[in-house]
Parts: structure tokens; C-alpha cells; sequence
């Protein structure tokens, strides 16, 4: 049996529904239950009424401490995505306008990099940072958190490189630029789309690690956002405080969703850096 | 990884650079094939900042996990009595435990990291060219599906676990909607249900994703001469489709399995630490670590290391150098380059 153009169309509508649906309709429940009053929070109506603030006002009780296990993310995040773009963009031009031995091995070696189990190297830096006594600092997140960003950020943007024609280096050379001046005066400004894009990426995936911030830390002022929330005491031992849980994800989340529909375009051409135009 | 052997120097070239630009055939390579010394030393300068980094976080944890786990705990000294400063030199005791009478834990650990890895990367992977075969029919908001499906990928592992142990509550819309009263986040089988619904929603968008970018680059003249010849929309996808989009699911799942193997946050959160029905390899190793007990921990990360690099091995030898992106072995696949996922953290 043929379909006919109009249902194909609506069958198709079917499939894009159930799709958002299945990525958005547990995000929406963590955000109606965000908003429920703590005595309705096991409602199981799609939409909260009345509408209350108070599990955003729980969230931000200063007993939590998640203003600044906020900041800490930022800190820890910001820092490792700086840290790791600086040294990928050379490493990056390297890998995509020079050519020298051993590229190939060393973009594999770089790779398998951040194949790496994390819990691997996690172990090991625990017990030096112990008796360094690193533990519940900054740069103990930070130092393990390049362990991935590095790897990914050099990958994103030995692609974003490659896309770009290198007569545009040849051209400033030319004009009398050295490598370095058609580098950072032509290439950098150029491709500042790209290394924008990798760090959004880079920056997620450092806000989103747990592990290694689970384990370099022990003091509630250190902890970074998604430990802390992983932590929230209700005001039982028995009692998980699934209201205030739901209102700290959804503001841990939402920056980042709100990034992600902006530079939706940008973020998905990064996450499949590769794949032919 | 993969071939070591050091390519002629046109080979390494960037088929990717052309990419964007397919009418054209070849560009001049004489100045880039008499690479220069001056050049090599430039590369060097710019490549050895991010291999000494990585040198620091990865190679020397690495080395350092290999000598911890051949390490015992500081106990007592049987000869002084008093707890001792240093750790004793155990040699391949904490791999005996492993696999002598007190690997249970191991072997379940093991098991469960087995287990969630199959069964979630199976599923993701259905659902995910599912979700890539509607998205690459769909012509309107696709903007607003492709926004959509990174969602779940932007929200934090830690997150999301305390999302679907609110949904999975015993009070929670999963009981609600189903009518029945499963206690989802206690052990048992159905904690890792839990763990494998959990996972699955967030990472099959991912999948469905790459291989969403590996269906456009199929060009449409295959199925206009296919469909000419009469084939089917079922055998059009089997013969075609799937095989060529092949590579880039075989890229992605790669991926996602190795993502899968170190799984840590979800079980972690959603369920809880210690709890036999959903702890992992990587679990394992962060409590015994957390406990001070540093030699069988890394013992046991040493052992999930090697699993993950089986793994890994065994992926690269049915892709092929492919995995590189790099132009990968000359000409296979034609003008067709992989859709190579990076290894984002997808999932912890």
C-alpha cells in the first residue's frame, strides 16, 4: 500500500511530536515540579497550581550554600575551558595547516585521550593531591578536568581549522606577515565562530563533571554545583527534598539549554565536527 | 591507536579542507610537501604545551595507578605492631583478590558495567536512527527538533539522575503512569531499568544526532536510481541507507560504549553508592579510593582501563584508521568522510 503525500506529512508530524516530546517531557517535569508548593510536590497534575516560588526560595536559604557551589562551577568550569582553548587553538593549527612526523599518531594519542575512564586517573591524582594537600582547592577540579577538555577542544578545532582555505594564510604571508602575525591577525579573528562554538562545548562538558569534583572535595564550601545538589539535605534524614532538587537542576540547566537553543546551529555542526558538507 | 606507521607526507593531507568545496579536484601542494625544518620546529612548539598537559593529567595518573595498585593498605606491622608510615609492597595481591575468593564484588561490579554498556547502547542506538531517519524527512522545525534533542544532552549526568529518581519516586509519574507501586531506586532489577531509562534518554538524542549528519551526506541521487528500480522504503534503508551511514554509526556507537563503560554519576545518584544491582567498575574504584584503600582501588581502575582499551581496540580494528578523521586510509569511501563524533562527555 502507497502512502499519500498528506498522510506521509502527517505521519512525519507524528514522528517530530514524539520526538520532542521523548527529549523534553522530563525536563518539563523537573521544571513543573520546581514550581509546586512543597505540600503538593507529589501532584501528578501536567501543570503546578497554584505556581510557587517557594522551592527556588528553599534553594537559595543560605544553609545550602548553592549560591556558592554556582560560583565554584563557574570558577572550575570557566578556568578549565580557558586553560584547554588556549592550548588547543596552537595545537589545533598546528594539526591542520602544518605538517610534521608523527601527526597522525599524535591526534590518535590525543583522542584515545579522552576515551579515558576517568575514574582511572581520578584514583591515582586523590591520593597525590592528599598528601600535597590539594584537597578542596580549585585547581584540584581544574588540573584532572583537562584530562577531557583538552582532547576535546583540540579536536574541535583541528576541524574548525581545516574548514577554513589556507590561501587566506598564504595571502597575509605574502603581504609580509610571518606564520605567527597571518596567525593571530587573519586565522584567530576568522575563526573566532569556531572557537566560540568549542568553548560552549568544552565549558558544558567541564560544568557537567561530578566525579572528579565528588572526589577532590570534601567541604560543602568547595563543592561545585551539581555535587552540592546531589547533596541537599531535606529537613529529615528521611525526607529527600525532591522540591528544592528539581528548582537547583532547572537553574543549573537552564543556562546551559538557553545556550544550547541559541547556538543550536553552531553546537551541532561542533558535535559532529567532522562529518562531511 | 591505530596505524603507527608514519604516512607520506602527502598523505596526512586534509581531505577535510576540501571538503567545503568539492569542484576543487586537488590543491597545490608543492610549498606544503617540502615541509621545512623551520616548519617542523613551529609544530613542535605549538603541539608539545597540550602533550605536556596531557603527559601530567593522563600519562603520569596513569603510570602512578599502575605502581598504587601494586600497594597494600598501611596496616599494622606485623613485626612492630605500630600502623605503619608507608604502604606495604603487596606485588599482584590486589589482583588475586580480584580474581580469587574475594572478586564478587569485582565480578558483579564488572557484570553490571557489562551489562548497562550492552543494553543501553543497543537501545540508544535504535531509538537514536529512529529519531535521525524522522528528523532527516522533517522540513519544517527542524530547527526546533534539533534544539530539542540537545537538550537532554545538555543537562548535567548529576542532574538528570536526581530527575529520574524524582520520576522514578515511589510517589513519583512513573508509578503514577504505569499504576503500579515500584520501589525503582532500591536494588534489584528494576534499579537498573531505572539506570538503563535514564541513560538511554539522555544519550540516544546524541546518537540520533551523528547519525542525523551521516543521512545528509548520502547524496539523493542513490535513492532517486533506487527508487527508478522499484526498491521499497524498507529495502532502500536496509541496502542503502544503513550501509552508508555504517561508518558514522559504528563512530558514534564507539563512543557511547566507552561512555558507557565508565558510568559513574548516574547509578551513583540516581540509586546510590555501594548498592550491588547497579554498581559499576568505576563506582567500585571511587568508593575503595574514598575509603583510602588506594591499592585495590586502582587495581580496579587499572582493570577498567584495560577494558575500555579492549574495547577501544577492537572498535579500530573494524573501523579502520577511519577512526582519525584524517583522510583516514586514501580513497575508501570516496569524497565521503566519517561523521566523527568527539568523544564529548556525553555522559560521565
Amino acid at each position: 500500500m502507497r502512502l499519500t503525500a498528506t498522510w506521509r506529512n502527517r505521519l512525519l508530524y507524528v514522528g517530530v511530536v514524539a520526538v520532542v516530546a521523548y527529549c523534553l517531557a522530563p525536563f518539563y517535569w523537573m521544571l513543573v515540579s520546581s514550581l509546586r508548593r512543597t505540600s503538593d510536590i507529589f501532584d501528578t497534575s501536567l501543570l503546578p497550581s497554584p505556581v510557587s516560588l517557594e522551592n527556588y526560595r528553599a534553594v537559595f536559604d543560605p544553609s545550602q550554600g548553592f549560591t556558592r557551589a554556582l560560583l565554584n562551577s563557574l570558577v572550575v568550569a570557566g578556568i578549565t575551558t580557558v586553560l584547554a582553548l588556549l592550548l588547543a587553538t596552537f595545537t589545533a593549527y598546528a594539526m591542520a595547516r602544518l605538517e610534521f612526523r608523527f601527526k597522525r599518531l599524535i591526534l590518535t594519542l590525543v583522542i584515545a585521550t579522552s576515551m579515558f575512564p576517568v575514574v582511572s586517573i581520578v584514583v591515582p591524582l586523590l591520593k597525590l593531591f592528599t598528601d600535597i594537600n590539594w584537597i578542596n582547592t580549585y585547581q584540584a577540579m581544574i588540573v584532572p578536568s583537562m584530562s577531557f577538555a583538552l582532547p576535546l577542544a583540540v579536536w574541535n578545532l583541528t576541524t574548525f581549522f581545516r574548514q577554513m582555505p589556507d590561501e587566506l594564510e598564504h595571502a597575509a604571508m605574502i603581504d609580509g606577515c610571518t606564520r605567527g602575525q597571518a596567525f593571530r591577525k587573519v586565522i584567530v579573528p576568522l575563526a573566532a565562530p569556531g572557537i566560540f562554538t568549542t568553548a560552549i562545548i568544552t565549558f558544558i562538558a567541564a560544568w557537567n563533571e561530578f566525579l572528579i569534583a565528588l572526589s577532590m572535595t570534601n567541604r560543602p564550601a568547595m563543592q561545585t554545583a551539581p555535587v552540592a545538589i546531589s547533596k541537599f539535605s531535606g529537613a529529615t534524614q528521611f525526607e529527600t527534598p525532591f522540591g528544592s532538587q528539581m528548582a537547583a537542576g532547572v537553574l543549573v540547566t537552564v543556562p546551559l539549554v538557553v545556550l544550547v537553543l541559541v547556538f543550536q546551529r553552531r553546537i551541532v555542526a561542533g558535535l559532529t565536527a567532522g562529518a562531511a558538507k | 591507536m591505530t596505524d603507527t606507521e608514519t604516512l607520506p607526507e602527502t598523505a596526512a593531507h586534509r581531505s577535510g579542507g576540501t571538503a567545503a568545496r568539492p569542484s576543487v579536484p586537488a590543491r597545490p601542494r608543492g610549498r606544503r610537501s617540502r615541509a621545512s625544518a623551520g616548519s617542523a620546529r613551529m609544530a613542535a612548539l605549538l603541539v608539545s604545551p597540550t602533550l605536556l598537559v596531557l603527559a601530567i593529567v593522563v600519562l603520569y595518573p596513569t603510570l602512578m595507578a599502575l605502581r598504587e595498585s601494586l600497594y597494600g593498605p598501611k596496616g599494622l606491622d606485623p613485626r612492630t605492631g605500630f600502623i605503619r608510615t608507608t604502604e606495604p609492597f603487596v606485588g599482584l595481591r590486589n589482583y588475586a583478590d580480584i580474581f580469587g575468593p574475594a572478586g564478587d564484588r569485582f565480578w558483579n561490579a564488572f557484570w553490571n558495567t557489562t551489562f548497562f554498556t550492552v543494553v543501553t547502547v543497543g537501545l540508544e542506538t535504535l531509538i537514536g536512527v529512529g529519531m535521525a531517519l524522522i528528523m532527516h524527512r522533517a522540513f519544517r522545525g527542524r530547527a526546533l527538533v534539533r534544539a530539542g534533542i540537545l537538550v537532554p544532552w545538555a543537562v548535567p549526568t548529576a542532574i538528570s539522575a536526581l530527575l529520574w529518581r524524582w520520576i522514578f519516586n515511589s510517589d513519583g509519574i512513573a508509578n503514577a503512569l504505569i499504576g503500579r507501586q515500584i520501589l525503582w531506586t532500591t536494588e534489584g532489577f528494576h534499579a537498573k531499568v531505572a539506570v538503563v531509562v535514564a541513560e538511554v534518554w539522555k544519550t540516544a538524542p546524541f546518537i540520533g544526532l551523528l547519525v542525523l549528519a551521516g543521512l545528509q551526506v548520502i547524496p539523493k541521487e542513490v535513492y532517486e536510481a533506487a527508487r527508478i528500480d522499484g526498491a521499497s522504503a524498507l529495502r532502500q534503508f536496509w541496502h542503502i541507507t544503513l550501509p552508508l551511514v555504517k561508518p558514522a554509526l559504528l563512530v558514534a556507537v564507539l563512543f557511547r560504549c566507552l561512555d558507557a563503560l565508565r558510568m559513574f554519576d548516574l547509578p551513583y545518584i540516581l540509586v546510590g553508592a555501594q548498592k550491588n544491582s547497579v554498581e559499576t567498575l568505576s563506582m567500585l574504584a571511587q568508593n575503595e579510593a574514598s575509603n583510602v584503600r588506594f591499592g585495590p582501588a586502582s587495581a580496579y581502575s587499572v582493570l577498567l582501563f584495560l577494558y575500555v582499551l579492549l574495547i577501544a581496540l577492537a572498535f579500530v580494528r573494524l573501523l579502520g584508521a577511519d577512526l582519525v578523521g584524517d583522510g583516514g586510509p586514501r580513497g575508501r569511501a570516496g569524497r565521503r568522510r566519517l561523521v566523527v563524533a568527539r568523544p564529548a562527555e556525553v555522559t560521565a
